[in-house]
């Protein structure tokens, strides 16, 4: 490849930009150990800031919060790894925010280079990039990071921890630590200590240097592991956020400006406060809140407050909204992050192929809508309880809303009802904080309610590519991807940390540029739309765009070529990247792919490499009388190493239905600056008789060992375009529009 | 006038108007959070419990409408002993977020006191009303029809 010199160049450009406009740091603050910011008690004696000992086992410290992926267990089960205990000594809890907490993932997402290329490098960071993440206290949840961040982390926790136990251990003995073992929560040697006896002598003896053991001894990673919140999330007895529950706690909703981003120009409590049970209505100055003696109570004054809406500055409806994003072609290209070849004068050689497509704003519609308590103090402190993906965010985030220092915020991060990207914004925790600071001393629950959660969220953007390939005796020689839309990412960091990173967008071509088709003449562009519709992170981000583009593009060329599409795909990859193409001819061989095609189905092929993961789907389809049903699907992918499989199988499935819910019958349209969509009843996500079978195959040949792909996103981008390609087959008709029950009847 | 109703078996008073919906009565009055809230319309289902046995959304129950003893999740069974269909979907992994899942749990248990030997189609028919965010119906179904073949092995 031509241009890996150019890019690479670029992608240190950027962070070289978003590091000086961010933050002043020296370079001490990079090599300081992170502070531990657990405080001991009687039964639980932190070792450091990722393990607790405690009287009957240990507890695991999660640096990354826990939505439904399954982290949780996977990162406790790399620090029982090394600690030497059993699965059921083990408890984990999600930390406070703190440095120490940082993702040292995020290293892998910090960069505008392909993922499919970075896999095959050795690990050798550029060290700036690598002490972003660190500098800038990035205690997030995403970017499917979550894995690879902890994956040397927690079991160097787990080691340090083990080792700290055994020194303790070994001079009550007198003998050289090397002489003992631990198994089982214990120290074994001439005598038999349990960690709880030792935990107290081994705060002061955590080694600075310890060495991890090796892969061929593990126990617990690459296994299916019950995970730990099973049991309480099968019997009710998990506290989400929205579960909290305080003695002589209030309860409070809120209404806010529908024109996004509009002010409140005046409001008039009318009958709402003369309901019985009603204690306050509230001005939060672009809407208003109500405090009551339960949530319905609360949401149906909510409805009878009258207020003057002040307008929002983006065009009034769906069609002006995509006519906007439209313009942006007109535009010079915000990122070109591939150029091989010469695409221009190939594409002039002759007739070529032209593609346009369109897709709509999307909502993550968690289960779980969004919800938050806060106490105010008598002090003045404040305590809140907050699912959310960004504890450090949030809480200073609270503090600037309520004018006090942060060391007077108690952030807790329960566990979430599904995140999906949808709980990266602090908004749910400032405005609770807001709510209850006109009620001091007493909780407040603010708990939005669902058409407040889809009419409020921070949407996936619209998005039109347009795409134009050649072939030549049967073969693609060219193709040039141009994606317009405005940029989630530039959108959400602009309201989150005040500034936009400057430099190419990737999140508006990524799913596009970086996939590993070998095309002798291969480019893609990002032009970016300005739109002021609040955009967000949705799961996969970039890639559930223009995979749907570039995947359908890639079927119609095949079907040009005349060519079997799943062959054509692979012809493309296979020695661009084999392991890739070793994921097309596995799910070609599960499907059963040629048998599938017979009168009444149709079959379609997507693929994706994303977030350091490829996803290769089989999707078929059935005409019934009722309509089209989604039937069956297969999935591989290839993660590298696959920490644990039962979770990997679960999300693959999840993110598959997630995108195919969007892909059949997910918008977000806009009336009178307004969101349309109200509920489950007009944005319905796929149910169980909808959803297809699925069978799951992992493979891990993907990079050098240790190399860790993301699993909790990358099986949504395929989706969308396996259905397209499968409606395709079977029906004869091309959509190049989402969501596709505007161009076909699903049985319901 | 709290209103008086039966809960797992046990009487308890509630003091909210008798139009609030049980689902917030058992949330909000008596701190019950198994029971979730996801929709207010009855579109998800997160917040079914049974009453009489049938299995019903609690958001769309006023007080005074509730006929008969309520079930709730925390009734179905506990950690530390476990109903069927929990151990089923324990064994099963089904949850992701697992906010859904009470109420999908709730759901099954109405359908497997129904049909103690469900089809597929039995459970694409009972279960439809019940949304999952995660995706994880596949489990879903895979534990109900084992949490039926234990429930006949008793």
């Amino acid at each position: 490849m031509a241009n890996w010199k150019k890019i690479t160049r670029r992608s240190f450009l950027v962070f070289g930009a978003a590091v000086a406009g961010g933050a002043a740091f020296g370079a001490y603050k990079v090599a300081e150990v992170p502070e531990n910011p657990l405080t001991p008690s009687a039964d639980a004696i932190p070792l450091n800031p990722w393990v607790i000992i405690n009287g009957d086992g240990i507890t695991v410290i999660a640096p990354r919060a826990e939505m439904g992926q399954g982290i949780s267990t996977t990162l406790a089960a790399l620090v029982a790894e090394e600690l030497d205990v059993d699965w059921q000594q083990v408890r984990v809890l999600h930390g406070p925010p703190a440095q120490a907490y940082y993702n040292a993932g995020f290293v892998d997402r910090m960069s505008n280079e392909p993922d499919f290329f970075l896999s095959q490098q050795p690990k050798s960071h550029n060290a700036i990039l690598a002490a972003v993440p660190k500098i800038f206290s990035l205690q997030i949840t995403g970017g499917s990071t979550g894995a690879i961040g902890g994956f040397v982390q927690m079991r160097l926790a787990g080691a340090g921890a083990r080792e700290a136990l055994k020194a303790a251990a070994a001079k009550r003995l007198g003998v050289a630590p090397e002489t003992l073992k631990t198994e089982g929560g214990k120290v074994i040697g001439e005598k038999t200590f349990t960690y709880a006896e030792l935990a107290a002598e081994a705060v002061d003896m955590v080694p600075a240097d310890v060495e991890l053991r090796d892969p061929s001894t593990w126990r617990f990673v690459g296994k299916a592991m019950p995970r730990l919140d099973m049991v309480a999330k099968s019997t009710g007895t998990e506290t989400f956020g929205i579960d909290i529950w305080l003695p002589g706690m209030k309860f409070a909703t809120v209404r806010m400006n529908p024109k996004r981003g509009g002010a409140m120009l005046g409001f008039d409590p009318g009958p709402a406060l003369d309901m019985p049970g009603v204690d306050q209505v509230i001005g939060l100055g672009n809407g208003i809140a109500v405090i009551a003696s339960n949530t319905w109570t609360a949401m149906q004054a909510a409805a009878l407050v009258t207020v003057d809406w002040g307008p929002a500055d983006y065009p009034a409806d769906t069609a002006k909204i995509m006519a906007q994003i439209e313009t942006a072609f007109r535009t010079e290209p915000d990122s070109r992050l591939r150029d091989d070849g010469d695409v221009e004068a190939d594409l002039a050689k002759g007739e070529v192929i032209e593609a346009e497509y369109r897709i709509p704003f999307l909502a993550h519609a968690s289960m779980e809508p969004w919800n938050a308590t806060a106490w105010l103090k008598d002090d003045g402190s404040v305590e809140v309880w907050a699912g959310n993906q960004a504890p450090i965010m949030t809480r200073d985030a609270v503090a600037a809303a309520l004018r006090i220092d942060a060391d007077r915020v108690t952030l807790h991060t329960p566990v979430m009802g599904g995140g999906f990207g949808g709980r990266t914004d602090p908004v749910p925790a400032v405005l609770a904080a807001r709510v209850a600071a006109a009620l001091p001393g007493t909780p407040v629950k603010v708990t939005w309610s669902r058409e407040e959660d889809m009419t409020q969220d921070y949407y996936r953007p619209a998005a039109i590519a347009r795409i134009t390939g050649r072939l030549e005796g049967g073969k693609p020689t060219a193709l040039w991807g141009r994606t317009a839309a405005p940029s989630a990412a530039r959108n959400a960091m602009a309201r989150l940390i005040g500034f936009a990173p400057p430099g190419p967008d990737r999140g508006t071509v990524e799913g596009g540029f970086d996939q590993p088709y070998g095309l002798p003449h291969y480019r893609y562009d990002g032009h970016i739309a300005d739109l002021s519709v609040p955009l967000g992170f949705w799961r996969s981000v970039g890639n559930s765009m223009n995979a749907f583009f570039l995947e359908s593009f890639i079927d119609e060329m095949a079907h040009a070529a005349g060519a079997d599409p799943l062959a054509f795909r692979l012809e493309l990859m296979k020695d661009t990247h084999a392991p890739s193409a070793a994921l097309l001819e596995t799910v070609r061989d599960m499907s059963g792919w040629d048998s599938l095609k017979r009168p009444g189905f149709g079959r379609g092929v997507a693929f994706c490499y994303s977030f350091g993961t490829p996803v290769a789907q089989v999707l078929e389809v059935q005409d019934t009388e009722a309509g089209i049903k989604l039937t069956r699907a297969w999935i591989a992918c290839d993660p590298g190493l696959a920490m644990d499989p039962s979770i990997i199988e679960a999300q693959m499935t999840g993110a598959m239905v997630y995108g195919l819910s969007a892909a059949v019958q997910g918008a977000i349209n806009f009336a009178d600056q307004q969101v349309v969509e109200q509920n489950y009843w007009d944005y319905d996500p796929l149910r169980m008789h909808t959803t297809p079978s699925f069978q799951v195959k992992i493979l891990q040949n993907n990079g050098t060992f240790g190399h860790i792909g993301g699993v909790g996103e990358p099986g949504t981008p395929p989706a969308a375009p396996a259905l397209a390609n499968a409606l395709y087959d079977l029906t004869g008709t091309r959509a190049r529009e989402l969501p596709l029950n505007k161009t076909f009847t699903f049985a319901v | 006038m709290p209103v008086t109703l039966t809960i797992n078996g046990t009487s308890r008073d509630i003091d909210l108007p008798p139009e609030v919906p049980l689902l917030w009565a058992l949330r909000d009055g008596l701190g019950m959070t198994g029971t979730k809230f996801g929709c207010g319309v009855a579109a998800c289902g997160a917040c079914t419990v049974l009453i009489g046995g049938q299995a019903v959304r609690s958001c769309q129950v006023p007080l005074s409408d509730v006929s008969g003893a309520v079930t709730t999740i925390e009734g179905l069974g506990q950690p530390d002993n476990l109903a069927p269909l929990q151990e089923a979907w324990i064994k099963h992994q089904v949850a992701q977020c697992g906010y859904c899942q009470s109420g999908q749990i709730m759901q099954a248990a109405a359908l497997l006191a129904e049909t103690p030997e469900p089809t597929d189609q039995d459970i694409d028919a009972a279960m439809q009303g019940n949304l999952c965010r995660c995706g994880t119906y596949p489990r879903i179904r895979a534990a109900i029809h084992d949490a039926a073949l234990m429930m006949k092995a008793g």
